[in-house]
């Protein structure tokens, strides 16, 4: 017992001590998704300490608040998530288990991304006989970088709240991101012109901010409704109800199984293609720059 | 940047309500609080009287046992929960149990915890759920199997749940190590009248967990609850012995590995969960039959464990297996009645298959079968249930 309570007594010692455990002094930033861990190293720096709780290869409505992530979670100086209930099922309960009040709600340290970008598909109501909707719109906001440009700056703002003596490290670097990321927006923008009015069959709904911004047409979605798989009756009719349409490419998430994409790419002899939807999610698409370029080559955009 | 200006202006105008809708979303519902009902109900079969269901070796709760024969409704549970400010979070679980036509309330788990303590530290406060163990902590719902472990059972009842203080910590490592402790009134089974100016038991654990890689997770925990008995009574033929002893324990080894291909549950994931459970008990004991009332001295040494792995071969269908066992080595001295504590030579064992269809994560149908050889008598037990889950949505606990 005398053991258990001297080790007790060693660990309440070991967090009484101020910056106990950091190894340096940088900002800890818990980023729920790949393409924030990226934005975060691109302001932050070597200021900052990024931690990406989910991979491009998960699907990051489905992830369980794993010891893993809890312990990063009670480390962080700053949390940046989508919201808008994309990490219902595990955010909170990171927030509750980690017992972390810097990045509590209402706190500067916590910044969902969600509330600096205009929501597309806000419920007028929410029955879940419709699928699993998302009252506060439509949560995937990445893909159009126009929302990517507005958490820049959201971010840039915050870590100088947090980190305050690093003003002068994160205003030029914010400075520096947002015009090479707006002369990269221009660029994609004139490959992409190409694009608008394309016929695509999306697997989740989660393209719809990518749609926005190309002027993409979507057809139809292989999940009858949102979060539910497809059926193979459901199919049919989707196939039925494309006769006539100019369906040129059915687009998946890296994480999505490619059967039901496949069996429509044979039906109608239009490319199955994995489109990222985040940083990581296919090789080539490694930071925010060349995840864009990876989602327009994949799209067809190769040239203006 | 003039492009980018018009670009925004327009959308923002447009969309300007939205935006201003959209603060503070993280909970996860646009209500506060966040509600949600749970409907939990079984048809059963039991090839003997589940009302004669006993273990070889074990004097259990009044609660414990089986689910009754035919339709029931097990535990259906209104939950709701939000932060009160920005210092507590609030839970309430009221559960409706329907026993032989009438609906009886309960309320299951009704607490507070911090939201700001420096360190790291939690605290929480109420009546909930304790923290020993690994399947303690999950609601009937959302277990892997309709029932309870058999060791859980024997030595709590169905879980243990008592009114008390947590307090926890979560180290600042990347390793996953949480402590903990809870002092608790002692008012559930195995503890008995909250003895002790109303502290009767306490519990301290220790939790430890990590990523081995993307695919695999692990867990591990050490609890132990200590309790005092101040008069528990347990029926037995023709009568009733009622317990009494200070200072006991229960020490309880968790482990759970989970497995989904590159850290992807939606197609194919892997459970395995065990307990293993030591229960260490003495004291005094008075047995009364309409003819006699006997004093004695009892001396319990229990031991169980459950092993279980669940597999989701294919989204929405799961598979699992079970097995129980569990074992005791009990002395009673001076009592002339027939032991209720004798375990017969024979160890509980269970064995039980499962499988279960998701239609969405808020619904679930689950068909069951278990051979229960808790007492000499064996059992074929045959479930199918049905949980759904409406309103706020759950949370995916590791």
């Amino acid at each position: 017992m005398n053991q258990v309570k001297l080790f007790l007594f060693a660990c309440l010692l070991y967090v009484a001590t101020p910056g106990a455990g950091r190894a340096e002094d940088r900002v800890r930033v818990f980023a729920c998704e790949p393409e924030w861990a990226a934005l975060a190293e691109e302001i932050g720096g070597d200021r900052v300490e990024v931690f990406a709780a989910t991979t491009g290869q998960q699907d990051v409505h489905y992830i369980q608040a794993r010891p893993s992530l809890i312990a990063r979670y009670r480390q962080a100086d700053l949390v940046i998530c989508t919201g808008a209930d994309l990490e219902a099922g595990w955010l909170p309960l990171l927030a509750r288990q980690a017992g972390n009040r810097r990045v509590a709600q209402g706190q500067p340290g916590l910044l969902l991304a969600a509330e600096f970008v205009p929501m597309l598909e806000v419920p007028v109501s929410v029955d879940r006989a419709g699928g699993d909707i998302h009252p506060y719109g439509n949560p995937h906001i990445q893909l159009d970088p126009h929302n990517i440009t507005h958490v820049a700056k959201a971010l840039g703002t915050r870590l100088i709240e947090i980190d305050a003596a690093g003003r002068d490290h994160y205003e030029p670097r914010l400075r520096d991101f947002e015009s090479r990321w707006q002369a990269a927006i221009v660029d994609w923008e004139a490959r992409g012109a190409a694009l608008s009015g394309t016929g695509i069959v999306v697997h989740h709904r989660s393209w719809v901010y990518l749609e926005q911004w190309l002027g993409l047409d979507e057809l139809g979605s292989l999940e009858p409704k949102p979060g539910s798989d497809p059926s193979a009756s459901y199919l049919a009719e989707l196939l039925a109800g494309l006769e006539g349409e100019d369906l040129k490419l059915i687009i998946r998430s890296a994480y999505q199984s490619d059967r039901a994409s496949n069996w429509l790419a044979s039906r109608t002899g239009a490319p199955a293609v994995v489109v990222p939807q985040t940083v990581g999610a296919v090789s080539g698409a490694d930071d925010l720059f060349s995840w864009f370029d990876t989602v327009l080559e994949r799209l067809g955009a190769t040239g203006p | 940047m003039r492009l980018l200006t018009v670009f925004w202006v327009i959308p923002l105008i447009v969309l300007l309500p939205t935006v201003g809708a959209a603060q503070g979303l993280f909970s996860g519902n646009e209500f506060n609080p966040s509600i949600s009902l749970i409907l939990d109900g079984q048809f059963s079969s039991y090839s003997n009287d589940p009302d004669d269901y006993a273990m070889s070796g074990f004097l259990l709760d009044d609660e414990a046992g089986l689910t009754s024969e035919g339709f029931s409704l097990d535990e259906s549970e209104l939950v709701v929960s939000g932060n009160a400010d920005d210092w507590f979070y609030g839970y309430a679980d009221v559960v409706f149990k329907d026993e032989e036509g009438e609906t009886e309330v309960e309320l299951e788990e009704a607490y507070f915890e911090t939201l700001s303590l420096p360190g790291g530290f939690t605290l929480k406060g109420g009546k909930f759920l304790s923290a020993v163990g690994y399947n303690n902590r999950f609601h009937p719902h959302s277990w892997d199997f309709a029932d309870e472990p058999l060791v859980y059972r024997a030595m709590f009842g169905k879980a243990l749940t008592d009114k008390g203080a947590q307090l926890r910590w979560v180290a600042p490592l990347d390793l996953f190590v949480e402590l903990g402790a809870e002092a608790m009134k002692g008012d559930s089974f195995p503890a008995a009248g909250g003895a002790n100016d109303g502290v009767g038991a306490g519990t301290a654990f220790v939790k430890l967990g990590g990523d081995l890689n993307q695919s695999n997770s692990w867990k591990t925990g050490f609890s132990w609850y200590r309790y005092d008995v101040d008069g528990r009574d347990s029926p037995i033929e023709d009568g009733r012995m009622v317990f009494d002893g200070d200072g006991n324990n229960i020490y309880i080894g968790e482990f759970v590995w989970k497995w989904a291909p590159g850290g992807n549950l939606r197609q194919r994931n892997f459970k395995f969960q065990t307990e293993y459970f030591y229960r260490d008990e003495s004291g005094r004991t008075e047995a009364e039959t309409p003819t006699l009332t006997e004093n004695g001295r009892y001396d319990l040494d229990q031991r169980g464990f459950y092993a279980q792995a669940v597999y989701q071969f294919r989204p929405r269908w799961r598979l699992g297996v079970r097995y129980d066992w569990l074992s005791a080595d009990n002395t009673l001295a001076g009592i002339t009645v027939p032991n209720p504590l004798d375990d017969d030579g024979r160890d509980p064992r269970r064995y039980t298959l499962m499988t279960d269809y998701s239609r969405s994560e808020f619904s679930r149908l689950r068909l069951q079968f278990a051979r229960d050889e808790s007492s000499s008598d064996a059992d074929n037990q045959l479930i199918l249930q049905y949980v759904l889950s409406i309103g706020a949505h759950g949370a995916h606990q590791f």
